[in-house]
This record gives C-alpha cells, structure tokens and sequence, in this order.
C-alpha cells in the first residue's frame, strides 16, 4: 500500500493502479473520459487533470494526466485546484465545440458521461462562434444507431471494439478534427459484442437502435437485477421497463462473472418478451378449436391428472422452481430433463466431473485470468460469447507479463500493446471448423467431432509423458506445442461443452484437466447451451431419459404429460415426440411462446418472461443467482411453477422447499434477500427517484390513479417508495449516484475500482463439495474411412438464431441466417454444389449450402436453426442438390473468416 | 403611563380609523365573469404544445417536463418519424393533478410547451380533465415565433442535411487528407 | 289597534323587526367588511345583494340537520334554543320610542344581566355536550369570558343607574333628558363598550370560536339550522347590546324632533353595529390570557373606581 495525500487529505492507495483509478476508488469525483477500467489509460481525452506537487513546500505544482500518473508512494495532488479545475473546463469546452445542439433528441441524454463530466467541470456556455464539424452517420445494423457528430474522440470505441474484443469493423478514420469512428462503408457490425458501445461510448455516439425504437429515459425505466437467459453464462442485467412493456436490457456489473460487458444476444435478445406471439392466456384445444380455460377448470385438469400416472418434462431454460415444482407435481420417477439423451449424458458427466477434486471450473474473471488455454470442440463465441470475450482477454495475459518484465505499468494500455506486439499467450482450439477467437488463436485444429476427442486424448497422453500413437504429422507438431505451453502455464484452462454431443470430447477434456492437476485443482470450464441445464440436471439422475419419456407416453401408460418451457422437437426426433404426444390423452405446455409443440397440446398454459418473474438460474460453474421481478405481465400469464402449485405457493417458499428438498440445492434459499436485512425494513424501489408521469400513465383509461402494485413477495416495491439501491448495492437495479447519471456510476458501488460491489452478492456456488479424484477416461479409436458419400455431421451454432428464445426477437431475427451446412471446396465440389445452392440432406430437411475452407474434407456442418430438428439427422449424411425454393435470409447475416473467396 | 396608552388604547383608534377610511377607497374586485380581466402574457393557465415556424410539432419528445412535473401528470412517449425526426406518438397531461407551477414549460428544451393565460379549465366530470396530444396541440408557435429546434440541432431530419443545422460546417469528407 | 307599550301589534313587531334585523346583518356585515377590505362582498343575488340572506336562510334551512353520533342529544339540541331564546327575552324590556315597548319593569337593567347569564349556559352546554376537543376547549373559554366580563358589565352600569336612581330602562332614558350620561359616565361607557363586546363573543373577543385556533370553539359539532341559531343568536347580541348602549348612554329615542323617536334609535343603534363591524375589519383577536388579565386587572379596578367617583359626586351635590 502507498499513502498519498488529495487535497490534503492522506488516503491509503495500491501503489500498481494509476491515479485516477485510485480516485474513484476512494470515491472522489474526478473527471475523466477515455480511461475505461477494464481498458487501461490511454491519456487521450486530457480530462482528468490534477495538480501534482513534489512535496508538501512545493506550493506552484505541475498539472498532470491522473490517468497516467502512478499512485506512487507519497503523491500528493489536488483536485480541486484552481488551475487543474480550470484547464478541465477548458479542456471540455474545447471537446464541446462541435457538439450538436441536440440533448433532447439523444438516446444518451439523461444518462451521458458527457453531460455529467460537463456540469461537474462547470463549462456551461459555448464561446466559440464558428462553425461546427459534422460528419455523415452509417448504418450499423439493427442494433446500433450511428450519430457521429456526437463524438468527442475519446477513442472508447475503438479500443473497445477492435483491442478488447476483436472486432475488425470499426476503425478510426482521417485526422485532427475531422477524425471519424466507424466502418469503411456502410453495414452491420459484426462484433458479437457490438452493443457494448452504447455503454462504452461516454456519450451519444453509438446508441441502443432497438431502445430507441420505444425510447424512455433512463430514469422513467423500471428495472430490478436480473440474470440473462440467453446462455449458461449467466450475465447479470438491468432490463428496463415501461407503461408495461420491456424496453430494453444494460449490462449489471458482476465482479465474478460478467464484470462490465454482455453480448449482444443477451443485449437485443428481449424483445419476444413483448411480442404478438406470446401466448396471452391459458387454452383448451378440443378438437380443431381452441377455447379458454376458467379457474375450476384448471384445478380440475391438475386433479385429473394427479390422479394417474404423469410425465413432467422439465427445460434447461426454466428457472429452479418452476423444475423443482414439477418434480414434485409428478413425483421424481416421473420428471425427465427436456433435454437430448446424448446431451443429458453429457451434462450428467459434467456434473461428476464437478464434483472431482482434480478439477475448479473458473468463473469469467478468473478464466480472463488464464495464461494458457484450450478449447475443445466447443464453438464457445456462439454458446457462451461472455466466455469467448474472457478467453480472448486471456491471451493478453502474456502483454501484462512482458509489461511488468519491462517496468511498465499494466494499465498504460498503448505503451503495453505496442511493447507486446503480436505476442500473444497460448490459445489452442480444436473445431469444426473456423472460429470466431482464431485471430488469436496459437493453432487451430479442425476436425470432426471424433477427430477433436481423439487429438485432446493425445494431448492428454502426452502431458501424464506417454507418447500417443495414430497421429498425422501436423497433428503431431501441434501436440508438442501444445504441450509445452500447457506444461509452463501457472494458470492453464481447459474449455469444453455439451452442446455439440460428444460425450468423448468431454472426456478428453477432462483428461487433459487431469493430467495438468497437480496439488491444486486444474481449471476446466465446461459450458451448457442453455441458462438452466446445470439446474435442470441437478434435479434429475442420469438414468432418466427423455427418450424413456417418450416411450412411455408413446405406450400409452400414462394419463398424461406435462411439458415445461420447452419445444421438444428440438430435443428428440421428430417421429417419437409425434407419437408421444398423439398418445398421451393430455398434453399440457406450459411456455412463453408458441412453438411446435404448443400445437400438439391439449392445454396451453401461459408462462412469464425471465423479467416478469422471481426466479433463481444456475450457471455454467453451477453459480446459483436470483433474478428479480421487473415488472408485471400484462397477460395472464404466470410462473410455471405457480401453474404446477396450484397457486398456494409463493416464490420465497418455493425457493424455500426447493432448498431443503432437492439435491445440491441447499444454499439456494440463502440467495433470496430478506427484508430485515435492509435499513428499517424498507423495500428496495423498482423504480428511480425521478420516475415520472405516476398520475398521468394511466389517466387515459380512468382518472382515479389506482394504488401501485405491490410486491408481497420479494424485497422490491413497483413504486418509488423504499430505500434507494445507492445506500445499499445489494440489490442494484440501476446505478446512480449524485452527479454520477451515466453507467459510469459503477465507481461508486464497487469496494475499488473493478472490485466487487459494496454490500454486492456475486451468487452462490451449489456444488462446492468435492469427492476424490476419479480415473482418466479411455481414449477412443476414430474408425477409418466413412463409407462413400456420406458426410460426417457435427452442429454449428449461431449466437444469433441458435437460442430459442432470443431467436423470436425481430432485431435478432435481422442477424440471422437460415438453416445452413458447411462444408469442405473438396466435398462441394466432388457433389457439384456451390455456394447458395439449396441443398436436401438425406432428402428431407433443405438448407442452404456455404462451403468454407476450414472444414475437414468428408465432414459437414449444420446449423439447424428452427427450421431443422437436429435430432433427425444421424452421425453421417447425404447431400443432394435440389431445386426447392429457400426461405429468404439465405447467408446473409453469416459472419465467419473462411468463406471460401471464389464462392462469394 | 401616556406610552401604554399610546401603545394600547391610541393605536387601537388609529387602526379603526385606517380601516374606517378604507369605505371611501374603491374596491380592487374585478367582476368576473361580467368583467374579463386582463390575463398577462407569461400568467401559468391552461397549458398547450405549440408548432415551430415550419408548422411542424415542436415537442420532440425528450421526457424533461414530464420529470420535471412535481405532481407527475405528464405522460408521453417517444416515436420517431421516417427522417428520424422525434415526436410524441401520445402526449397526456392529467390537468386533474396539474398545478400549473410552470416547471414544464420552463424544462422544455424546444419551447414547445407553454402555459398560457387560459384558466377557465373546469369540467363536471374529471376524466374530461385528462387532456391527450390532439387537445394540447395547438396550430401556432404560441409565445415564441421564431425557435424551431431542428433547424438549431445537429439531428438529421428531412430537409436538412448534415451540416445544414445553425453554425454547421459542410460534413467532412473522410476519405480526404487535407487538413 | 294602537301602538303602544305591551300591545300584541307592538310585540310582533318588535319580534319581527328584530328577527330580521339580526338576519339582515348577516348581508351588512359582510359588505361593511368587505367595503373595509376594498372588496365589494355579495352583491349577485337580488338588488345589491340583498337577497343573499334569503340565500343563506335557504341554505342554512335546507342542509342536513345533523346530531352526532356521540354527542349528549338533549343538550346538544337545546342549546342553541337557549342563546336564541335569552337575547330575544332580554328585547322584552328595551324601551324603544316613547309607546313603543313590550313591558315596563323596574328592574329591567338586571333583568338584562339576569339573561346575559343565562346566555352563557347555551355556549358552555352546546361546547359540552358536543364531545368534542375543540368544542369543549371553545365552551370553557366562553364560559371564563363570560362570567368574568359580567362582572364589569354590572359594575359599569351602575354609574348610570345612580345617576338616573332607576333601573327602569324607560326611566334611565327618561333621565337624560338634560344631558346623555356618555358624557358624566364616559369611562362605564367604554367599559360596557368592551364588556357587550366580549358578552356577544364578538371579534376582536371571539375566542371561544377562534377559528384559527380550535377550529368553530363551541359549535364545531353543530350544522344546519342548529348552528344558524347560533349564528343568529349572535347578531341577536349584537343589536342587544347597540340598543342597551344607545339606551343607556345616549338617551335613546331621543332626538331632535325632525325624525320620529323610533328612528332616532334605530340611527344610534345602526352607528353601535357598524362601529363592532368595525372592530371585526380592524383589530386582532388577543390571546385568552390577555383577555381575562386585561379584565380583572384594568377593567375592574376601573369600573370600581368609575363606581366610587360617581358615588362621590352624587353625594356631594
């Protein structure tokens, strides 16, 4: 710790951070611009200047850069100096000269970095009298808004965009005052990450394209911490409601898991919630017609039911309790995961390994934290992005290493990068086919799913010092390096999932994990597809098949099944749920929205969106966080698990139940806050202390205001009444502080700068008992040469388009592509297929053809989207030509390295 | 003892008196209705969203006199035109709970809401009290002739360019490397 | 039938004229008020606004009659009767012009005090039994200013009485045939000025009602017709205690013989009631405290001493 004294005041600082970071840290205001905390100094913006002294006689002083000056040991600086204080007013005038007159009209105004720095510098009056620079605006996508005359060349954007998460799009453009930040024409961003400019960005540059559509100031925007449903990451957001409907989703800083940023599935992923689509209220399908469904009507169905044998589907993207109420609705022989058999048997797998002592699955940070990594078969940018983003930080661990070798502090961004220069710490990835994190990847490693297992088994072999046989030559230089990377790492990681359903790539992961544990547990993050697999799975044995599930409604046996948030033609072949669901005499869905299966039921029962309920969701390292009630449906929609209660039951004691009586779930309930906790017993408002237009939101319909909606059941009100978040972060809807609008006013909840948030809650582990270490799994053979003609089949996924929900949002919808396949210029052209041909594989499902080049030669690529069920097609496929019409998106929002040029 | 008196007894008469005079005084009452009094330009009543110079609406939606309203009776939201030009695609005012404090007009970046000198607002039933765009909305510029916001602010619209708003520069051409 | 003294057409008019009187103050008060205040006061309903009364007695008589819930019914209903009844009794010995009157009696000065006392059962029971904070805190005051201001009002008197050596009103007019007895008795003059003033609970005394303070005092309980008793029962005061002056002080139906008697007195009381509307615009209501002081420490010894200067001066002669 270094001491050094601000405006006369002695704080205790760490002497590795600059000062402007320390500042903020203690809770000073001090205005900056282009310094990021997740991105270092660059000293661009010359805003956060303080008067620095040599020594307490030095009374003159030399005005520097907070931002790249060191907190060094006996600092002494001030603030509020007269001259440091002016030079920023002038420093913001001079940024202001060519800002537009446009704050009204600016999706940023009320919650600008600008605005807030501006008032705190005090310039107020534009003395400049010539003309104002402006500059033409692209067109970013249907995500974005482009206002360019906005900008105040901090350089946030491209640092963001470009260094941090490898956008190659976004550029700085021409010089002096007529720099430009966008793309070299006009067209979509490609960054998965591309929305965390409207965050970045300090003022009204890039703006939220789809919250403008409905926009609403920020302070009119009810919100409460919610948790994203859009992978098993589980990124912590604020969305946003108003006059009933969502509008819009910001990132809620996690220490542990999403620190400042989220992708933009979970960003723009949202909008279904308001959707047409919706199912508005509980239905009755007798015969062709379908007719609504009174109270006693409902009780009665369940007492049917409950009467015979039931089958309860549960879903990986359904919260905790509504699978736990389910459970307990049809009784645990009865209650199969939603989920594919081989996926299910992986994800049972997963749940073992979790358990064994050899390994610890990192959170996001600590996986940013990695000095050596290798991805397994998992397509991790479109699965878990968060994770691809930390992976992609990762490799800059090495930066920082030769940063401190050379004395040059970590957070003096441009000096580190131009020290680094292409190094760049290991990253192996073994795929499919060409990945999104390949620009900073050591080697990638294409091949089948087989041939990834088979390479990872080796590697495995290789680090316990055997000598693995049956590799090719390339394979064998890749493997040494591999090696030897993950043999000098302090830090090593090991990435895999579930979603491509090899259980061997698994497998093999965890061999490599294993072998690379020493005293200490190695690091292996095994992602899922989905929000809630982990918590799905915890509820279920892995003897408990969803094949069985169907077999047994297929017999007849039973009186009826129930399927939970969940379109199982997605997670069986499309004959077996045809027949399970014609011979069961009941089939009630539950779900948000209509799907194929909503179609074969009996009854339909409405369910709330993620931001209409309370719910607690498990992530990938079996994280448990409960996400808040945002705002009431307008349907008559209800939790799932409140269909499945009867409605007795309330959040707090389901969460209770699910608690004491599941498996794993014992520290569930300590996840739900209590009202005693807070100051008074106030409640937490959903809504901020400038919430306008309460007398008048509804006076159009009757003039008498009714009472707000109360929340009995959680620690949070529908009003503005209670005890603001700002007293207490805990339950940190939407940052705010005095003089702080901006998201920028994280500072002022966290402990330090990036720290954790005052009096915050992270989420709590589930599995955190550990048995010992199992034994390392056998390797498996790849058999030689598939028959002619066939292809080998693997999955590909799309951030945008591959999750179910996220995918019913129009902007979503804008970014996707139809069904595809992939495959090899070899196999395309032995099949006389060329690129944007329809192509029928095995004769059924057509999808469009997009060859690429980094695609091993006799296997194919599919992505399904929702057009194809992924599990009618077998292990190897046949490709024909055919002349059938495509649907209209074709491969137009496909964003991938190698398609092959000549097929453009 | 002449104090006490002076300060008791006299001061007492010579209020009476002061008062007493006041019956020869003319009364200040204005007989409204028979007489219509003379309503000051800037006086807080009945309140209207105005139209720029252009005939286009003035309010662009940006929610500050809503914020601003102490008793929270405004209501509005935002929608965009075609030239992303802003508006309020309903704007209400809840004139049951206004209290005509002015804080709105004087919050209203564009001037275009405006109390004016109207207060004969009563009704006989309260929902008539709630007022939407199509009432407020009033054909002229209202008190201010000249402002229109838009010709002011950077934000592209429908006849006006980048660089054709008050005191912009023609757009840069990016590609160029002249200073 | 001819008009005198204790004739039945002499009663009804008398009981009428002052019935009307006291109800027709209602519309002088609030324009004299109003005219004091640069305000034109009612003036919408019928010529002047004369018909304003007519208005409230349609509103006063049409409102809900309302006793409540827990309140003391009996008394709660009687009272208001009371002050009604008292002041209208006390009219029965003001001698108004020569022949006109409705008895002659000897102790007609006593009789008044006898009633004004009585007076204050009306304001201490309708206070009481109304159950309420503010009536009853309304009711004590009134029942202290009133007992104690009897005192003084008595006293003051009594200068005139010796000067006149009656207490039959007819005769104390009857006696100032010379001279008005303001003049020997200007000090019980200005007394009785303020003891009728605080007697009739009139501003600048209206403490027992003090709005301001205990919201109506006494009649915070009372609506419609009841508390219109009240309300008339004080403008009754008001024209009783202008007559009682012009009675004792300034001769009166004494005058020159260019008007009739009755009118004469009827100008001299009109003065007495503007000049206690008079009050109302101008002075501020003093504190409780101030009040009872102010009586028991400078009125009383005053009027004694009042009392023993005339004494004096009638011996001496």
């Amino acid at each position: 710790m270094a001491k050094i004294v601000v405006d006369g005041n002695e704080f205790e600082v760490n002497p590795k951070n600059n000062l402007l970071q320390e500042c903020l840290s203690l809770g000073l205001d001090l205005p900056y611009f282009c310094w990021h905390p997740c991105m270092g100094s660059v000293g661009a913006c010359r805003q956060c200047a303080v008067k620095q002294y040599r020594d307490e006689n030095d009374e003159k002083g030399t005005i520097v850069m907070a931002c790249m000056t060191p907190a060094s040991d006996g600092a002494r600086i001030s603030i509020a100096d007269e001259q440091a204080h002016d030079m920023r007013e002038r420093v913001i005038e001079s940024l202001m000269i060519s800002h537009p007159h446009d704050c009204p009209v600016c999706e940023e105004g009320g919650e600008c970095h600008l605005q807030d720095m501006t008032l705190m510098s005090g310039h107020n009056y534009r003395r400049y009298d010539k003309k104002k620079v402006t500059h033409h605006n692209q067109y970013l996508g249907p995500f974005i808004n482009h206002e360019m005359n906005r900008c105040i060349t901090c350089y946030r954007c491209v640092r963001f965009y470009d260094d941090y998460a490898g956008g190659n799009d976004l550029s700085a453009q021409a010089s002096h005052h007529h720099t430009y930040f966008g793309r070299h024409e006009e067209g979509t961003l490609e960054n998965e990450f591309s929305g965390n400019l409207v965050e970045v960005c300090p003022t009204g540059v890039f703006t939220d394209k789809v919250f403008s559509q409905a926009y609403t100031r920020k302070w009119d925007l009810q919100t409460a911490p919610s948790v994203c449903t859009g992978c098993s990451t589980g990124c912590n957001i604020t969305p946003g409601e108003r006059y009933g409907s969502l509008r819009r989703i910001v990132n809620r800083y996690n220490s542990e898991v999403n620190g400042y940023f989220i992708c933009d599935r979970g960003r723009f992923g949202w909008e279904y919630v308001n959707g047409e689509e919706r199912i508005k209220t509980p239905v009755q399908v007798v015969g062709d017609e379908s007719k609504g469904m009174s109270d006693e009507e409902i009780d009665e169905l369940f007492n049917d039911l409950a009467k015979g044998v039931v089958i309860g589907i549960g879903s990986p993207r359904s919260s905790n309790e509504s699978n736990y109420a389910l459970r307990k609705l049809v009784g645990e022989a009865n209650f199969y995961p939603g989920i594919a058999n081989n996926e299910h048997a992986i994800n049972q797998l997963i749940l073992e390994l979790h358990k064994d002592k050899a390994f610890h699955t990192p959170s996001v940070r600590e996986i940013e934290r990695a000095d050596a990594v290798i991805i397994i078969g998992e397509d991790i940018t479109n699965t878990a992005p968060r994770i691809a983003l930390a992976v992609r930080q990762s490799v800059r661990n090495k930066a920082s290493e030769l940063a401190e070798l050379n004395n040059i502090p970590v957070w003096q961004d441009a000096a580190v990068r131009e020290l680094a220069q292409q190094e760049r710490g290991p990253l192996f990835i073994l795929s499919n086919a060409a990945s999104r994190l390949d620009d900073v990847a050591q080697q990638t490693l294409i091949g089948t799913c087989a041939e990834q297992a088979q390479f990872a088994f080796a590697v495995a072999e290789a680090l316990e010092g055997g000598t693995p046989a049956g590799l090719t030559e390339q394979q064998e230089k890749v493997l040494l390096e591999v090696v030897e990377a993950l043999r000098h790492a302090k830090r090593p990681l090991v990435v895999s999932g579930s979603s491509n359903g090899s259980i061997e790539m698994v497998q093999a992961a965890s061999n490599i994990a294993r072998a690379l544990s020493g005293d200490q547990p190695s690091h292996m993050a095994l992602v899922f597809p989905e929000v809630n697999t982990m918590g799905l799975e915890l509820l279920v044995g892995p003897e408990q098949k969803l094949s069985t599930a169907l077999e047994r409604c297929s017999s007849g046996e039973v009186s009826g099944v129930i399927v939970l948030e969940n379109d199982l033609y997605r997670r069986a072949p499309t004959a077996a749920v045809d027949n399970a669901l014609l011979q069961a005499d009941t089939v009630v869905v539950l779900d948000q929205m209509h799907s194929a299966t909503t179609s074969k039921a009996t009854h339909v029962f409405p369910v709330t969106a993620f931001s209409e309920q309370e719910s607690t969701y498990v992530n990938y390292e079996s994280r448990a966080q409960l996400s808040f009630q945002v705002h009431q449906t307008v349907t008559d929609a209800k939790p799932g698990w409140k269909w499945l209660t009867n409605g007795d039951s309330d959040i707090n004691s389901i969460i209770k139940d699910c608690s004491d009586e599941a498996e794993g779930f014992g520290s569930l309930d300590g996840l739900v806050p209590r009202l005693s906790q807070f100051v008074v017993g106030l409640k937490i408002p959903r809504q901020s202390h400038r919430y306008s237009g309460r007398t008048a939101m509804i006076a159009n319909r009757n003039v008498h205001e009714p009472k707000q909606p109360e929340d009995n059941e959680s620690v949070m009100a529908f009003s503005m009444e209670g005890m603001p978040a700002m007293k207490d972060a805990s339950i940190l809807g939407s940052t705010w502080a005095p003089s702080w609008n901006s998201n920028q006013s994280i500072s002022k909840f966290q402990e330090e700068v990036n720290g954790e948030l005052k009096q915050g809650h992270t989420g709590t582990l589930l599995l955190t008992e550990k048995t010992e270490t199992g034994i390392p799994f056998q390797p498996i053979q790849v058999e030689g040469g598939g028959d002619s003609g066939q292809l080998t089949l693997s999955l590909a996924f799309q951030i945008f388009g591959s999750e179910e929900l996220s995918a019913r949002s129009p902007s979503i919808q804008k970014r996707m592509t139809d069904a595809y396949v992939a495959l090899a210029p070899v196999d395309a052209a032995r099949l006389e297929i060329s690129h944007g041909d329809a192509v029928a594989i095995n004769g059924g499902p057509v999808a469009v053809a997009c060859i690429r080049e980094k695609i091993s030669e006799g296997s194919c690529v599919v992505h399904c989207g929702a057009q194809i069920n992924p599990h009618d097609l077998a292990g190897a496929v046949s490709l024909t030509k055919t002349s059938e019409s495509l649907p209209g998106k074709g491969l137009s929002g496909l964003i991938v390295s190698d398609l092959c040029e000549e097929s453009y | 003892m002449y104090s006490l008196i002076k300060d008791t007894l006299l001061s007492q008469v010579v209020t009476l008196w002061g008062v007493f005079k006041k019956l020869f005084v003319k009364a200040d009452t204005v007989e409204y209705p028979d007489q219509q009094p003379y309503m000051f330009p800037r006086w807080r009543g009945r309140i209207i969203l105005s139209r720029d110079p252009d005939g286009e609406e003035r309010c662009v939606a940006c929610n500050l006199c809503a914020v601003a309203c102490p008793v929270d009776c405004i209501a509005l939201q935002k929608g965009e035109m075609e030239d992303g030009r802003w508006y309020p695609e309903f704007f209400r005012i809840n004139f049951s709970r206004c209290i005509m404090c002015g804080f709105c007009e004087e919050a209203c970046p564009t001037n275009a809401i405006q109390l004016t000198p109207d207060f004969e607002m009563a009704e006989y039933v309260r929902q008539d009290m709630v007022w939407e765009k199509e009432d407020l909305l009033i054909s002229g510029c209202g008190k201010y002739h000249d402002y229109n916001f838009y010709r002011v602010a950077g934000k592209q619209i429908s006849g006006k360019d980048k660089g054709e708003a008050l005191n912009e520069a023609k757009p840069v051409n990016v590609r160029s490397l002249m200073p | 039938m001819a008009l005198e003294v204790g004739s039945g057409l002499t009663i009804g008019l008398i009981l009428g004229t002052v019935i009307v009187v006291a109800a027709m103050l209602i519309w002088v008060e609030r324009r004299l008020l109003s005219f004091w205040q640069e305000r034109l006061g009612p003036n919408r309903v019928g010529p002047f606004g004369l018909l304003q009364v007519v208005a409230d007695m349609i509103k006063i008589f049409t409102k809900e009659d309302w006793v409540p819930p827990f309140a003391d019914r009996v008394s709660f209903i009687i009272a208001p009767a009371i002050i009604m009844t008292v002041i209208l009794l006390s009219f029965a010995v003001i001698p108004f012009a020569p022949n006109i009157g409705i008895i002659e009696s000897n102790i007609g000065v006593l009789f008044i005090l006898a009633m004004a006392s009585l007076g204050a059962y009306s304001v201490m029971l309708g206070g009481l039994s109304s159950d309420n904070k503010y009536a009853l805190l309304g009711s004590l005051r009134a029942a202290a200013q009133m007992v104690s201001y009897e005192v003084f009002m008595g006293i003051s008197l009594l200068g005139v009485v010796a000067l006149s050596g009656s207490f039959n009103l007819r005769t104390i007019v009857e006696a100032q045939e010379g001279m008005w007895f303001v003049v020997p008795q200007f000090v019980g003059f200005v007394i009785f000025l303020i003891a009728g003033v605080a007697e009739s609970h009139r501003l600048p005394f209206d403490i027992p009602e003090a709005e301001q303070e205990i919201c109506a005092g006494y009649h915070t309980e009372y609506s419609g017709m009841k508390f219109g008793m009240f309300f008339v029962g004080e403008y009754l005061g008001l024209v009783l205690v202008s007559s009682l002056i012009t009675v004792l002080f300034f001769g009166g139906w004494m005058g020159p013989g260019f008007l009739p008697p009755v009118v004469w007195f009827a100008v001299k009381s009109g003065v007495f009631i503007a000049f206690f509307i008079l009050l109302r615009a101008a002075i501020p209501r003093p504190r409780y405290d101030q009040l009872m002081t102010y009586g028991w420490l400078f009125l009383l010894p005053l009027s004694l001493i009042n009392l023993l200067v005339t004494g004096a001066v009638i011996l001496s002669n």
